[in-house]
């Protein structure tokens, strides 16, 4: 099922277990923060891994999914599933328009360019009534899912993110794994011949991105759904430039890199909050590592490793 | 009072100054973004952090050492491209053989490494430079009154950018230069050593951010994020036009920073995301930029 290899198998087997066990272990709300970060990075990784595209402004669709999910749980009080699911579709759509303009150029360019419309997607909420500038939304409730579960209990929260992280994370899967995803890696890999092949690159790059960005909004509502807040920083170029590091990290391109990322760079934040800008340090100090010496990142180097695909 | 389509002049002549002012930045920052593109291929993302340390540098060099604005126009691009000329030399000329993103992503970190540690060592509240006396004070034009500084900078940019499109455009070193961006094995052959043509122009072009961060230590306080706030914008300058020609950084630079400030006068709200907008007409009409060759 979703294409799983034998290892990849196994390793979905010990993440799913990593996932029920560590809520009794960690504190529940790191953890979700984990796999918020790991959602939005499985999202790019479908870019930057297999379409071969790096969006540098991945924020600008994570962001807006929070606000627009955070807006309509504290102002149409919905339930927390539409609310996500909004937030989803407002990636979506925002993909839509940005992606349409952005897939008109490729390599630097592209990166150039979904930097700077996601500049203006913040600059627009800077601006915007709805979002609150400066103080975003606050105090959002995190209500109720489907009517009946109360989610302001966090282990209850915690289940719901999971299952929203691993329908997502299988989603890329499945993805990647379908035709669809085969024609995206032929185009990744030489773009003339699949034209010539007959297919509408542009197209499908397109399909791609907006897929991407649906999940990046996903992402980013059930961050607003559990803290309750959606601010600039969630649109923020940085947010961008994290997610970036986050796959990075755990390696592009691969299957499980981004929840190891995600679980690596979330720690690593949390632990150096403390010392304030030695975390911009830090992770400048850990982007030129990875990009001079450890370009597979850390599943792609033990996947190197075990000589398998991770 | 004079009026232009009903807005009074001075409003408009001032705010078209400061159009100028902002496009000056622009220009001498995507002027070095493109230089630096066509010779390494790398979209060098610390431009910004660069340009900072520019500024960093000419507050640090009147602070600690007490020399004047003047000699730091000329001491704070030769120290910071000395930086860029090690940072080439010891980290960046190992992406050559890679995929160009590599670059950007490698640039990237720096920038963060950069800007991190300013912030540790000076926060972000910004450090005040003062004017030098000789800039200070306005002229009278008769329509409107022109602070002499911003004149000097507008002058300053237009004669840096102007020498380094001769020096590209016109001299024998900008000839080989340009060959060697064209075809790097073939200009080796010819026994130039293109390294060391690469890594000077990597440090040119660091100057070149290092010398627009001095024009703008007096205007803007000198803070950490300086370059970030302009460099996202710059990006999108780029994008619109091409990164094929000198040329056409410099008129792009200024022409963007004038509709900047155009709208600023009738349509205040939009100002910030103007030069995003026309990047996305640009785009749409002509997608490799005003400038830019054929893909």
């Amino acid at each position: 099922m979703f294409g799983f290899s034998r290892a990849q198998s196994i390793a979905f087997v010990v993440m799913l277990v990593l996932i029920v066990v560590s809520p009794y272990v960690l504190y529940p709300v790191f953890l979700m923060r984990v796999l918020c970060a790991a959602l939005f990075a499985c999202a790019f990784n479908l870019m930057i891994g297999y379409v071969g595209l790096l969006s540098f402004g991945h924020a600008a669709f994570f962001g807006m999914g929070s606000y627009v999910a955070a807006w309509t749980m504290k102002v149409w009080h919905v339930d927390a599933s539409i609310a996500v699911i909004f937030g989803a579709l407002t990636g979506a759509v925002l993909g839509l328009v940005l992606g349409y303009l952005a897939i008109r150029r490729s390599g630097i360019y592209f990166a150039m360019i979904t930097l700077a419309l996601a500049q203006m997607v913040y600059f627009f909420c800077l601006e915007a009534p709805f979002t609150g500038g400066e103080d975003g939304i606050q105090q959002v409730p995190r209500g109720h899912l489907f009517g009946f579960i109360d989610l302001s209990n966090d282990m209850t929260m915690y289940w719901v993110v999971a299952a929203i992280f691993l329908g997502g994370f299988l989603l890329v899967h499945r993805i990647i794994h379908s035709p669809f995803g085969q024609v995206l890696k032929g185009i990744r890999e030489n773009e003339p011949r699949a034209t010539s092949l007959g297919y509408r690159t542009d197209d499908y790059k397109l399909i791609a991105f907006v897929l991407s960005c649906m999940i990046a909004g996903a992402a980013g509502g059930t961050k607003a759904l559990v803290f309750g807040i959606a601010t600039l920083t969630d649109v923020h170029y940085s947010t961008s430039g994290e997610v970036v590091l986050t796959t990075l990290l755990g390696g592009l391109g691969t299957v499980f890199g981004p929840a190891m990322g995600a679980l690596v760079v979330t720690s690593m934040e949390n632990y150096l909050a403390q010392f304030g800008a030695w975390v911009t340090v830090t992770q400048g100090v850990i982007f030129m590592i990875c990009v001079l010496a450890f370009r597979r990142g850390i599943i792609g180097e033990i996947g190197a490793f075990l000589k398998i695909s991770l | 009072m004079i009026m232009i389509f009903g807005i009074p002049g001075p409003l408009l002549f001032g705010q078209l100054l400061l159009g100028l002012i902002n496009g000056a930045f622009y220009a001498m920052l995507s002027l070095g973004l493109a230089v630096i593109f066509g010779m390494l291929n790398i979209i060098n993302f610390a431009h910004g952090a660069l340009f900072m340390m520019g500024a960093f540098a000419s507050w640090m060099l009147l602070d600690y050492a007490g020399i004047g604005y003047f000699p730091a126009l000329i001491l704070a691009p030769l120290l910071v491209g000395a930086f860029g000329i090690f940072l080439e030399k010891t980290i960046i000329s190992r992406l050559y053989k890679l995929d160009h993103l590599y670059g950007l992503l490698l640039t990237f970190g720096l920038s963060l490494v950069i800007e991190g540690l300013f912030r540790n060592a000076y926060g972000s509240s910004g450090l005040p430079y003062r004017i030098p006396a000789i800039l200070q004070g306005a002229f009278n034009l008769g329509f409107m009154y022109l602070p002499i500084y911003r004149g000097w900078v507008v002058v300053a940019a237009l004669v840096v950018c102007i020498s380094t499109w001769a020096i590209i455009e016109k001299t024998s070193l900008g000839a080989t230069l340009r060959a060697a961006t064209e075809n790097a094995p073939l200009v080796q052959a010819f026994g130039v050593n293109v390294p060391r043509l690469i890594t000077l122009t990597y440090g040119g072009g660091v100057a070149l951010a290092a010398f627009a961060g001095v024009l703008a230590a007096p205007i803007y306080s000198v803070n950490p994020n300086m370059g970030t706030n302009f460099i996202n914008t710059v990006f999108a300058v780029v994008v619109i036009g091409g990164m094929g020609s000198i040329m056409g950084s410099i008129l792009t630079g200024f022409g963007l920073g004038v509709v900047e400030g155009l709208c600023k006068v009738f349509y205040p709200q939009a100002s910030a995301t103007v030069v995003f907008v026309v990047m996305v007409i640009v785009l749409l009409v002509r997608p490799r930029g005003l400038f830019g060759k054929a893909a």
